[in-house]
């Protein structure tokens, strides 16, 4: 009775190699059946996303498993044995389940903490369940990795600060302007950074959406797709008026806001806050603008460095999460080991000894005056009786062969072997 | 009695100080939860402890220099309870808490017997004159505190730095508006305090207007936030101005309420 998990994920290889592994939409059913189909495996679930793929099993041979699987996947996928090799790895028994709760906590993820992970260790479970793929051991695994997982983010701060340059954007935006649904914003020039930043922006609740370009053309093109409106670009300082947010990427080669333009803004604005997000290389907004009061103005690398500061606070969450997961590892691996059939006996038998012990204890002080013989008789009758109750479970604990982690299970459910 | 249910509010206030401070430095739902607990039943004990003294004095208690500070720290707590209701800034509390802290120490130090009260003060103007001079300054006493908290907030975002306080400090939108709020609030409040005020000594001493040196700074003060609501609305001074006026205009009120105690004697006897 082990878990055994194999797979592969963004450390170990490259996107082709991922792709070529993936099991995508109705693939994955399929895949999740043959999968169980395979004569060495008892259990199974399929984790498939953009960064990783894995396979989890409840097997009793490694060795003969690991290898079935392999030839599984090669053959599902249609590639050569000798590829997957290499790329693959193989965690089995306590590693299997430290790495399946590190990867539900995303500490395995290209980017740690992040939360998508959950959900789709959620998804994966889910589809094994209405597959019935799943039984006792996995199914304890998926629940344990899943509330590992929350435990992990409500305890540490693991999942707090934006690590990518456009969500730091986003959350400094929350922190100038509480509530960006009244809040407009201006995009400046056009480029693959300031359009994701104006995109989060947007998703984030930002009422309206002006662009501006150069090219007209473009400025419309882009304000279709961000059902915005199109504004002239040399006229965008009228229409910084009434912009909260302006995001700048234009490959203009020196400043196209001075201080002094940006005062006569602010008079007209009444002073009112305005976030300046200047993305261009080189820098398009005068540096300088950043002193005027209720005017902050964020470059490229100071985007940057919020994002390392939080990074940094990342790594030192994780560690504290790494705690969290060992602790949990422990009490998974003794729930695993009270699944043994050799335990559960002996418990059985101490729980109805003691049963018998109190009874016989209760019914003797009830009846003070009875004599040794008495005693003697009741004693000999109760244990009889004790030992006819359970030697049915237990003569089938022993001898089963199939399905025992069930058995025990349901046997240490049936005589409430498990409640203290 | 009275003094116990005192001291048992004074207890309780410092205890939310320093929950406060801890939540400085290392908060939690589980701190701020507290001190909100903590600041709740001071001020119940503080409301009974006023409310037994009134019933005991047979006046209003704001007569003497023990009763008005301990009613200050009242009227800012109270305050603080209200912005709750919409805006819940706990972290509020880490600021204020200490402000209230010192004002009930102050006043547990001063003489707290019961006095006749002299005949000047036998007026249902007393009553209202105070309680809208609290009322008002006590609503300027958390703008105070918001002020504080937009400089620092304000600092991080301009420095870029985002460590310590940033992520629990509200964005600086949410502070500028609710100092504006604080002193839409304490203005009327205060000019009130200045009317009715005048409108007793007239009663009192038949002269609206001594120039004495409290009347005088409580005009200096008037004229300061009568500054932060004209500059805001015609000028646009928002944001760093505005909660720099605010720290200002309360600076003023300290020194218009302790300052004058400590140099010399005015109308204002009973303080």
């Amino acid at each position: 009775m082990r878990i055994l998990v194999v797979g592969l994920n963004h450390k170990v290889a490259d996107i082709e190699v991922r792709e070529k592994l993936a099991f995508d939409g109705p693939r994955l059913n399929e895949g999740l059946i043959r999968f169980k189909e395979l004569p060495e495996v008892h259990e199974a679930v399929i984790l498939s996303t953009c960064n990783r793929v894995e396979l989890y099993a409840h097997v009793h041979d490694v060795e003969k498993a690991s290898e079935s699987i392999k030839t599984f996947l090669a053959e599902f996928h249609g590639i050569r044995r000798s590829l997957l090799d290499n790329a693959l790895y193989m965690y089995d028994a306590t590693d299997a389940v430290r790495h399946v709760f590190r990867v539900a906590s995303s500490l395995d993820s290209m980017i740690v903490g992040e939360p998508q992970i959950l959900g789709q260790i959620k998804d994966a479970f889910e589809l094994a369940l209405e597959k019935k793929t799943t039984g006792i051991l996995l199914n304890k695994l998926m629940k344990k990795a899943i509330s590992v997982a929350k435990r992990v983010r409500t305890e540490t701060r693991i999942a707090e600060n934006a690590v990518s340059i456009s969500f730091a954007a986003v959350e400094l935006a929350r922190k100038i302007f509480t509530d960006l649904s009244k809040r407009t914003c201006l995009l400046l020039g056009a480029g693959e950074m300031a359009e994701l930043a104006a995109r989060h922006l947007i998703t984030n609740g930002v009422k309206e959406v002006m662009v501006a370009n150069r090219t007209y053309e473009r400025a419309c093109d882009l304000a279709r797709e961000f059902r915005g409106r199109p504004v002239k670009f040399n006229d965008f300082i009228h229409e910084m008026f009434h912009a909260d947010i302006v995001i700048c990427s234009t490959g203009a080669p020196d400043y196209i806001l001075r201080k002094n333009e940006m005062q006569k803004v602010m008079k007209e604005r009444k002073q009112r806050q305005v976030f300046l997000i200047d993305i261009s290389v080189p820098r398009n907004i005068d540096p300088e603008i950043n002193g005027l009061d209720n005017v902050y103005l964020y470059n490229i690398d100071d985007l940057q460095g919020v994002v390392d500061a939080n990074v940094f606070e990342r790594q030192r969450e994780a560690e504290k999460a790494e705690k969290i997961v060992a602790e949990e590892i422990e009490t998974f691996i003794k729930w695993q080991a009270s699944l043994d059939s050799v335990p559960t006996i002996k418990a059985l038998r101490e729980k109805a000894e003691e049963m018998k012990k109190e009874e016989i204890d209760r019914l003797l002080n009830r009846f003070a005056g009875l004599g040794e013989k008495e005693r003697e008789a009741i004693e000999y009758m109760a244990t009889a009786l004790m030992n006819k109750l359970i030697h049915p479970p237990t003569a089938a604990l022993k001898d089963s062969s199939e399905d025992k982690e069930s058995l025990v299970a349901l046997v240490r459910k049936l005589y409430g072997i498990d409640e203290e | 009695m009275g003094v116990l249910l005192f001291e048992l509010a004074l207890t309780f206030y410092f205890a939310a100080t320093i929950i406060g401070i801890i939540e400085l430095f290392k908060g939690s739902k589980i701190t701020s939860r507290i001190i909100v607990l903590l600041a709740a039943f001071g001020f119940a004990l503080h409301t009974i402890c006023i409310v037994y003294r009134y019933v005991e004095a047979g006046h209003i208690p704001i007569t003497d220099a023990h009763e008005a500070t301990s009613f200050f720290a009242w009227c800012i707590v109270l305050i603080f309870f209200v912005l709750q209701i919409r805006y819940r800034v706990v972290l509020l509390s880490s600021f204020i808490m200490p402000v209230v802290f010192i004002l009930m120490l102050l006043s547990s130090m001063l003489p707290r017997e019961i006095k006749p009260l002299s005949p000047v003060l036998q007026s249902y103007w007393l009553g209202i004159h105070t309680v809208f001079a609290f009322l008002g300054n006590a609503a300027f006493a958390l703008a105070f505190g918001i002020g504080v908290m937009y400089l620092v907030q304000e600092h991080y975002v301009k420095s870029k730095h985002l460590g310590g306080l940033f992520e629990r400090l509200p964005s600086l939108q949410i502070l500028d508006e609710i100092n504006y709020r604080l002193i839409k609030m304490g203005f009327p409040l205060l000019t009130l305090a200045i009317i009715t005020g005048a409108l007793w000594a007239e009663s009192a001493w038949g002269n609206y207007w001594d120039w004495d040196a409290r009347e005088v700074w409580s005009l200096i003060t008037w004229f300061i936030y009568a500054i932060v609501i004209h500059a805001r609305l015609v000028a646009g001074w928002r944001g760093r101005r505005a909660a720099v006026l605010s720290i200002i205009g309360f600076l003023t009120i300290l020194i218009a309420f302790f300052g004058i105690k400590l140099f010399r004697k005015g109308l204002h006897v009973f303080l």
